[in-house]
């Protein structure tokens, strides 16, 4: 075979960064990370969550927390997904999920959404008025007390929480178990594109008390979860 | 093997016995087996199995390619009478990948059955395959009563779990009444927009179960019907980039060829002049004998191909995913390119590769938006000119010496030439399935089937069997392999004398896994650990003990000779070709590297 040479061919120089976007080298930079809370809603059937968790593990997306839940639609259910991403890869994220014959809708969720985790935490007994005074900061509430353990809940954001799991240290936690954070849009705005409300009355009642609470980290309302 | 493969074993085996028993004494249905075993698969079923077939039926189905089984007994059972014409394959493995070529070479879902455990397990590697070459394909397979379903029964494996990640979709079928919905759902499925594997898992209750419904018409789910049409904001985007390219490059995915969108693919390339490089999967959807086709790019693409994709200031991609076969390494790949990408998927809009003018639809309705968008075409002579001597500097060759070992390039431009533009071309993996895309000229689609994505070594014959029964009588099939590959799936020779499939399987042989054994010369210092396969059988003796033709060639001067009467045989041959041993594939763009360093020779690696 004929033909110059590698070195003697005539050759780009442009370049395109590691996720195939043309860049100017000069100005070429590492991007960020950045964390994305997504909402799917997908049809409440035997191996979603498999498919979904399955998904993000294979294509190495980097996931926070995964929940999952019923909607006040009959059959279908939320899955709500943290991911620590680029933007490239947030966007490839949904878009992948969206490929999944269950998921009916993919939305993405602004800063300004409304989040919340929940986490119970088992402490030692021993000054029961010192955790109630945590909890009581923390509008958390008591769960379980005895002699020698005391397991109370706290709601909120991310942030409220991890706060609240080092106020508790000072008494020794003995176990945790913590949700990940589950999350929708504020006010009008639909979590996932489309999305329409079911008609059960209870659950559009508990919908409502979700909506209007606990929006950010200076906010320091709790959803009330002793109806 | 499995077990599953041998229908003779299953009654004298006393662990399928009692999982018979089990499954028939649990459920009600027993009777649905009829007593003379005809099934009637037509408007009325009997039982969840007769609807199954009933549904492939009402899709329109003509054969499906399977191997019996214990859990996958009652469908074939029901498939007795059916018009669907069953060939049983030697093993799972070919039974998926000649559903997969069928469906390439047809145009419609190929179908594969397969029993439970070991059977579906078998299935796998040719639903990874489908899966990643997009091609359309429905495997059944059985699976234990519901109620052992997670026991670790005898033949039980978690078939929709070990095979989510490489369908499109799976079901696992709960219920006799809406099975025959459910398979018509998961065979169109398979069809619509972006293509694929889907897979139906049958627990024998189902299947045996009661019903006398008729299966709905195959129906996709709808949120699963992609909008054939872009958006007019996107195509006007994509039409102003073109139109002021100055070097403007369209490239061909096996998308185009999928969605049946080649003409209008020649079309827009022959209308605005712009030279066409394709992909791999993309063969023949541009005709290589077109002035304008500079063939495929990527690894073993041809260095004009390399060069122009390059050099390109616009690439019109259009069904294509940007594998690294064809990329290279994705800093270097088009660099200085605006990247126009019309794909049906969005999710492969920048998943690999930036797309500037990103254009969501149907490959050919999209081309045919973009192409009445442009006011003008782009002015890009010079650029023509330049891709002509590129290819004049880099061509396509190979010395003969009368005196040495044939070339195999030799032998497939050999075939080539004896043989007319719809001649089918299979190929398992490997050195064979690069000559064989390099050196046949393409110039219509679904001529060239091959194992892409996957690299499954293997594929040419099961491939071979499907296409040819997909193929009009009058098309010759040819089956390059390799010696390695051809015996990983040898088995199916049976099945061609069987089926007395006219298939011509030309074994490029070198007594090596050649990639490999190029691969350890250029990077691990010749070292040929695993690569020489100097323990090869005499594969025309073999074919003849399977009742098949065998040839062999060891001289250019035999090969015009047993091109002609391979082809002449009315029936499966193959011609062992002894080939140059020291043979290797180039160009070749070195893994990761940029597309336009492509080497010529091992030195320049």
């Amino acid at each position: 075979m004929a033909g110059p040479r590698p070195d003697e061919r005539p050759q780009p120089t442009a370049r395109r960064n590691a996720e195939g976007i043309r860049v100017d080298p000069d100005a070429e930079a590492a991007r960020p990370r950045r964390t994305a809370v997504i909402s799917a809603l997908v049809e409440h059937e035997p191996g979603v969550l498999s498919r979904v968790s399955g998904l993000f593990s294979r294509r190495q997306f980097n996931i926070e927390s995964l929940t999952v839940g019923p909607t006040t639609v009959e059959g279908h259910a939320r899955i709500t997904l943290v991911v620590e991403e680029t933007d490239p890869g947030i966007d490839q994220a949904k878009k992948q999920l969206m490929k999944l014959t269950p998921v009916i809708a993919v939305g993405e969720l602004g800063s300004d959404a409304v989040r919340a985790e929940l986490v119970l935490l088992k402490v030692r007994g021993s000054e029961p008025d010192k955790v109630h005074a945590i909890t009581e900061m923390y509008e958390g509430r008591t769960l379980d007390a005895g002699p020698r353990t005391i397991t109370v809940q706290i709601t909120g954001d991310e942030r409220k929480i991890d706060d609240a799991v080092d106020a508790f240290r000072q008494f020794g936690i003995i176990e945790i178990a913590r949700t990940g954070q589950t999350a929708l849009e504020r006010g009008d705005s639909p979590t996932t594109p489309g999305e329409e409300p079911g008609h059960s009355a209870a659950t559009d009642d508990a919908a409502a008390d979700g909506t209007s609470a606990d929006g950010d980290a200076t906010d320091q309302t709790t959803p009330n979860y002793d109806d | 093997m499995s077990e599953s493969a041998n229908p003779t074993a299953d009654p004298a085996d006393p662990d399928e016995a009692d999982e018979a028993d089990a499954a028939d004494g649990a459920e009600p249905a027993d009777g649905a087996r009829t007593p003379d075993g005809a099934v009637a698969a037509a408007a009325t079923p009997e039982n969840g199995a007769a609807a199954v077939v009933a549904a492939l039926e009402s899709a329109d189905v003509q054969t499906a390619f399977g191997v019996q089984g214990g859990a996958i007994m009652p469908v074939y059972d029901a498939l007795y009478g059916s018009s669907i014409d069953h060939v049983t394959m030697a093993h799972e493995q070919g039974a998926a990948h000649a559903a997969d070529a069928y469906g390439v070479v047809a145009g419609t879902p190929g179908v594969c059955l397969a029993t439970s455990g070991p059977g579906a397990t078998n299935l796998v590697t040719g639903i990874a395959d489908a899966s990643m070459d997009s091609d359309a394909m429905l495997a059944l397979t059985g699976q234990v009563p519901s109620h052992m379903v997670g026991s670790d029964a005898f033949q039980e494996t978690d078939t929709t779990g070990v095979t989510a990640p490489i369908t499109k979709h799976n079901y696992f079928a709960s219920d006799s009444t809406t099975v025959g919905d459910v398979v018509g759902e998961a065979f169109a499925l398979a069809g619509t927009g972006r293509p694929g594997p889907t897979l139906v898992d049958l627990p024998k209750d189902v299947s045996f179960g009661e019903t006398d419904r008729a299966p709905a018409a195959p129906t996709p789910p709808e949120r699963s019907v992609p909008d054939p049409e872009a958006d007019a904001e996107s195509v006007e985007a994509a039409a102003r980039a073109i139109e002021r390219a100055e070097k403007p490059l369209c490239l061909f995915g096996g998308g185009v060829i999928k969605g049946n969108a080649t003409a209008e693919a020649r079309a827009f390339a022959r209308e605005h002049e712009v030279p066409v490089v394709t992909t791999m999967p993309g063969i023949g959807s541009f005709p290589e004998d077109d002035e304008l086709c500079l063939s495929w790019a990527g690894m073993h693409g041809t260095g004009y191909a390399n060069m122009a994709i390059s050099h390109t200031d616009c690439l019109i991609a259009v069904g294509t995913r940007f594998d690294d076969r064809l990329t290279g390494g994705v800093e270097t790949f088009a660099p200085g390119a605006e990247v126009v990408h019309v794909d049906i998927d969005p999710a492969e809009i920048s998943k690999n590769i930036e797309a500037d003018y990103p254009v969501v639809g149907d490959a050919g309705t999209v081309l045919g938006q973009i192409d009445a968008a442009m006011e003008r075409s782009p002015a890009a002579r010079e650029w023509c000119e330049q891709c002509a001597d590129w290819r004049e500097e880099y061509p396509m060759d190979y010395a003969v010496d009368p005196d040495e070992p044939v070339k195999p390039q030799f032998v497939v431009e050999a075939y080539d030439a004896a043989t007319g533009d719809d001649a089918i071309v299979t190929t398992g993996v490997g050195q064979h399935q690069m000559w064989a895309a390099q050196y046949w000229t393409y110039t219509e689609p679904r001529t060239f089937v091959s194992s892409h994505g996957l690299g499954t070594m293997g594929y040419g014959l099961p491939g071979a069997i499907g296409a040819r029964l997909a193929a009009e009588d009058d098309r010759e099939v040819i089956c390059f392999d390799g010696d390695g590959s051809f015996l990983m799936t040898i088995q199916e020779l049976s099945v061609a004398v069987r089926e007395n499939l006219d298939i011509t399987v030309v074994v490029l042989n070198n007594e090596y896994i050649g990639m490999v054994r190029q691969w350890q010369d250029a990077f691990f210092e010749g070292r040929h650990m695993a690569s020489e396969y100097d323990w090869m059988p005499e594969f025309d003796k073999l074919a003849e003990a399977f009742g098949a033709r065998g040839f062999r060639v060891d001289e250019y001067d035999e090969v015009a000779g047993v091109v002609r009467e391979s082809l002449a045989y009315d029936g499966p041959s193959v011609v062992d070709v002894h080939v140059d041993p020291r043979e290797d594939v180039y160009p070749m763009v070195a893994s990761g590297g940029a597309n336009g360093e492509f080497a010529l020779t091992g030195d320049q690696l």
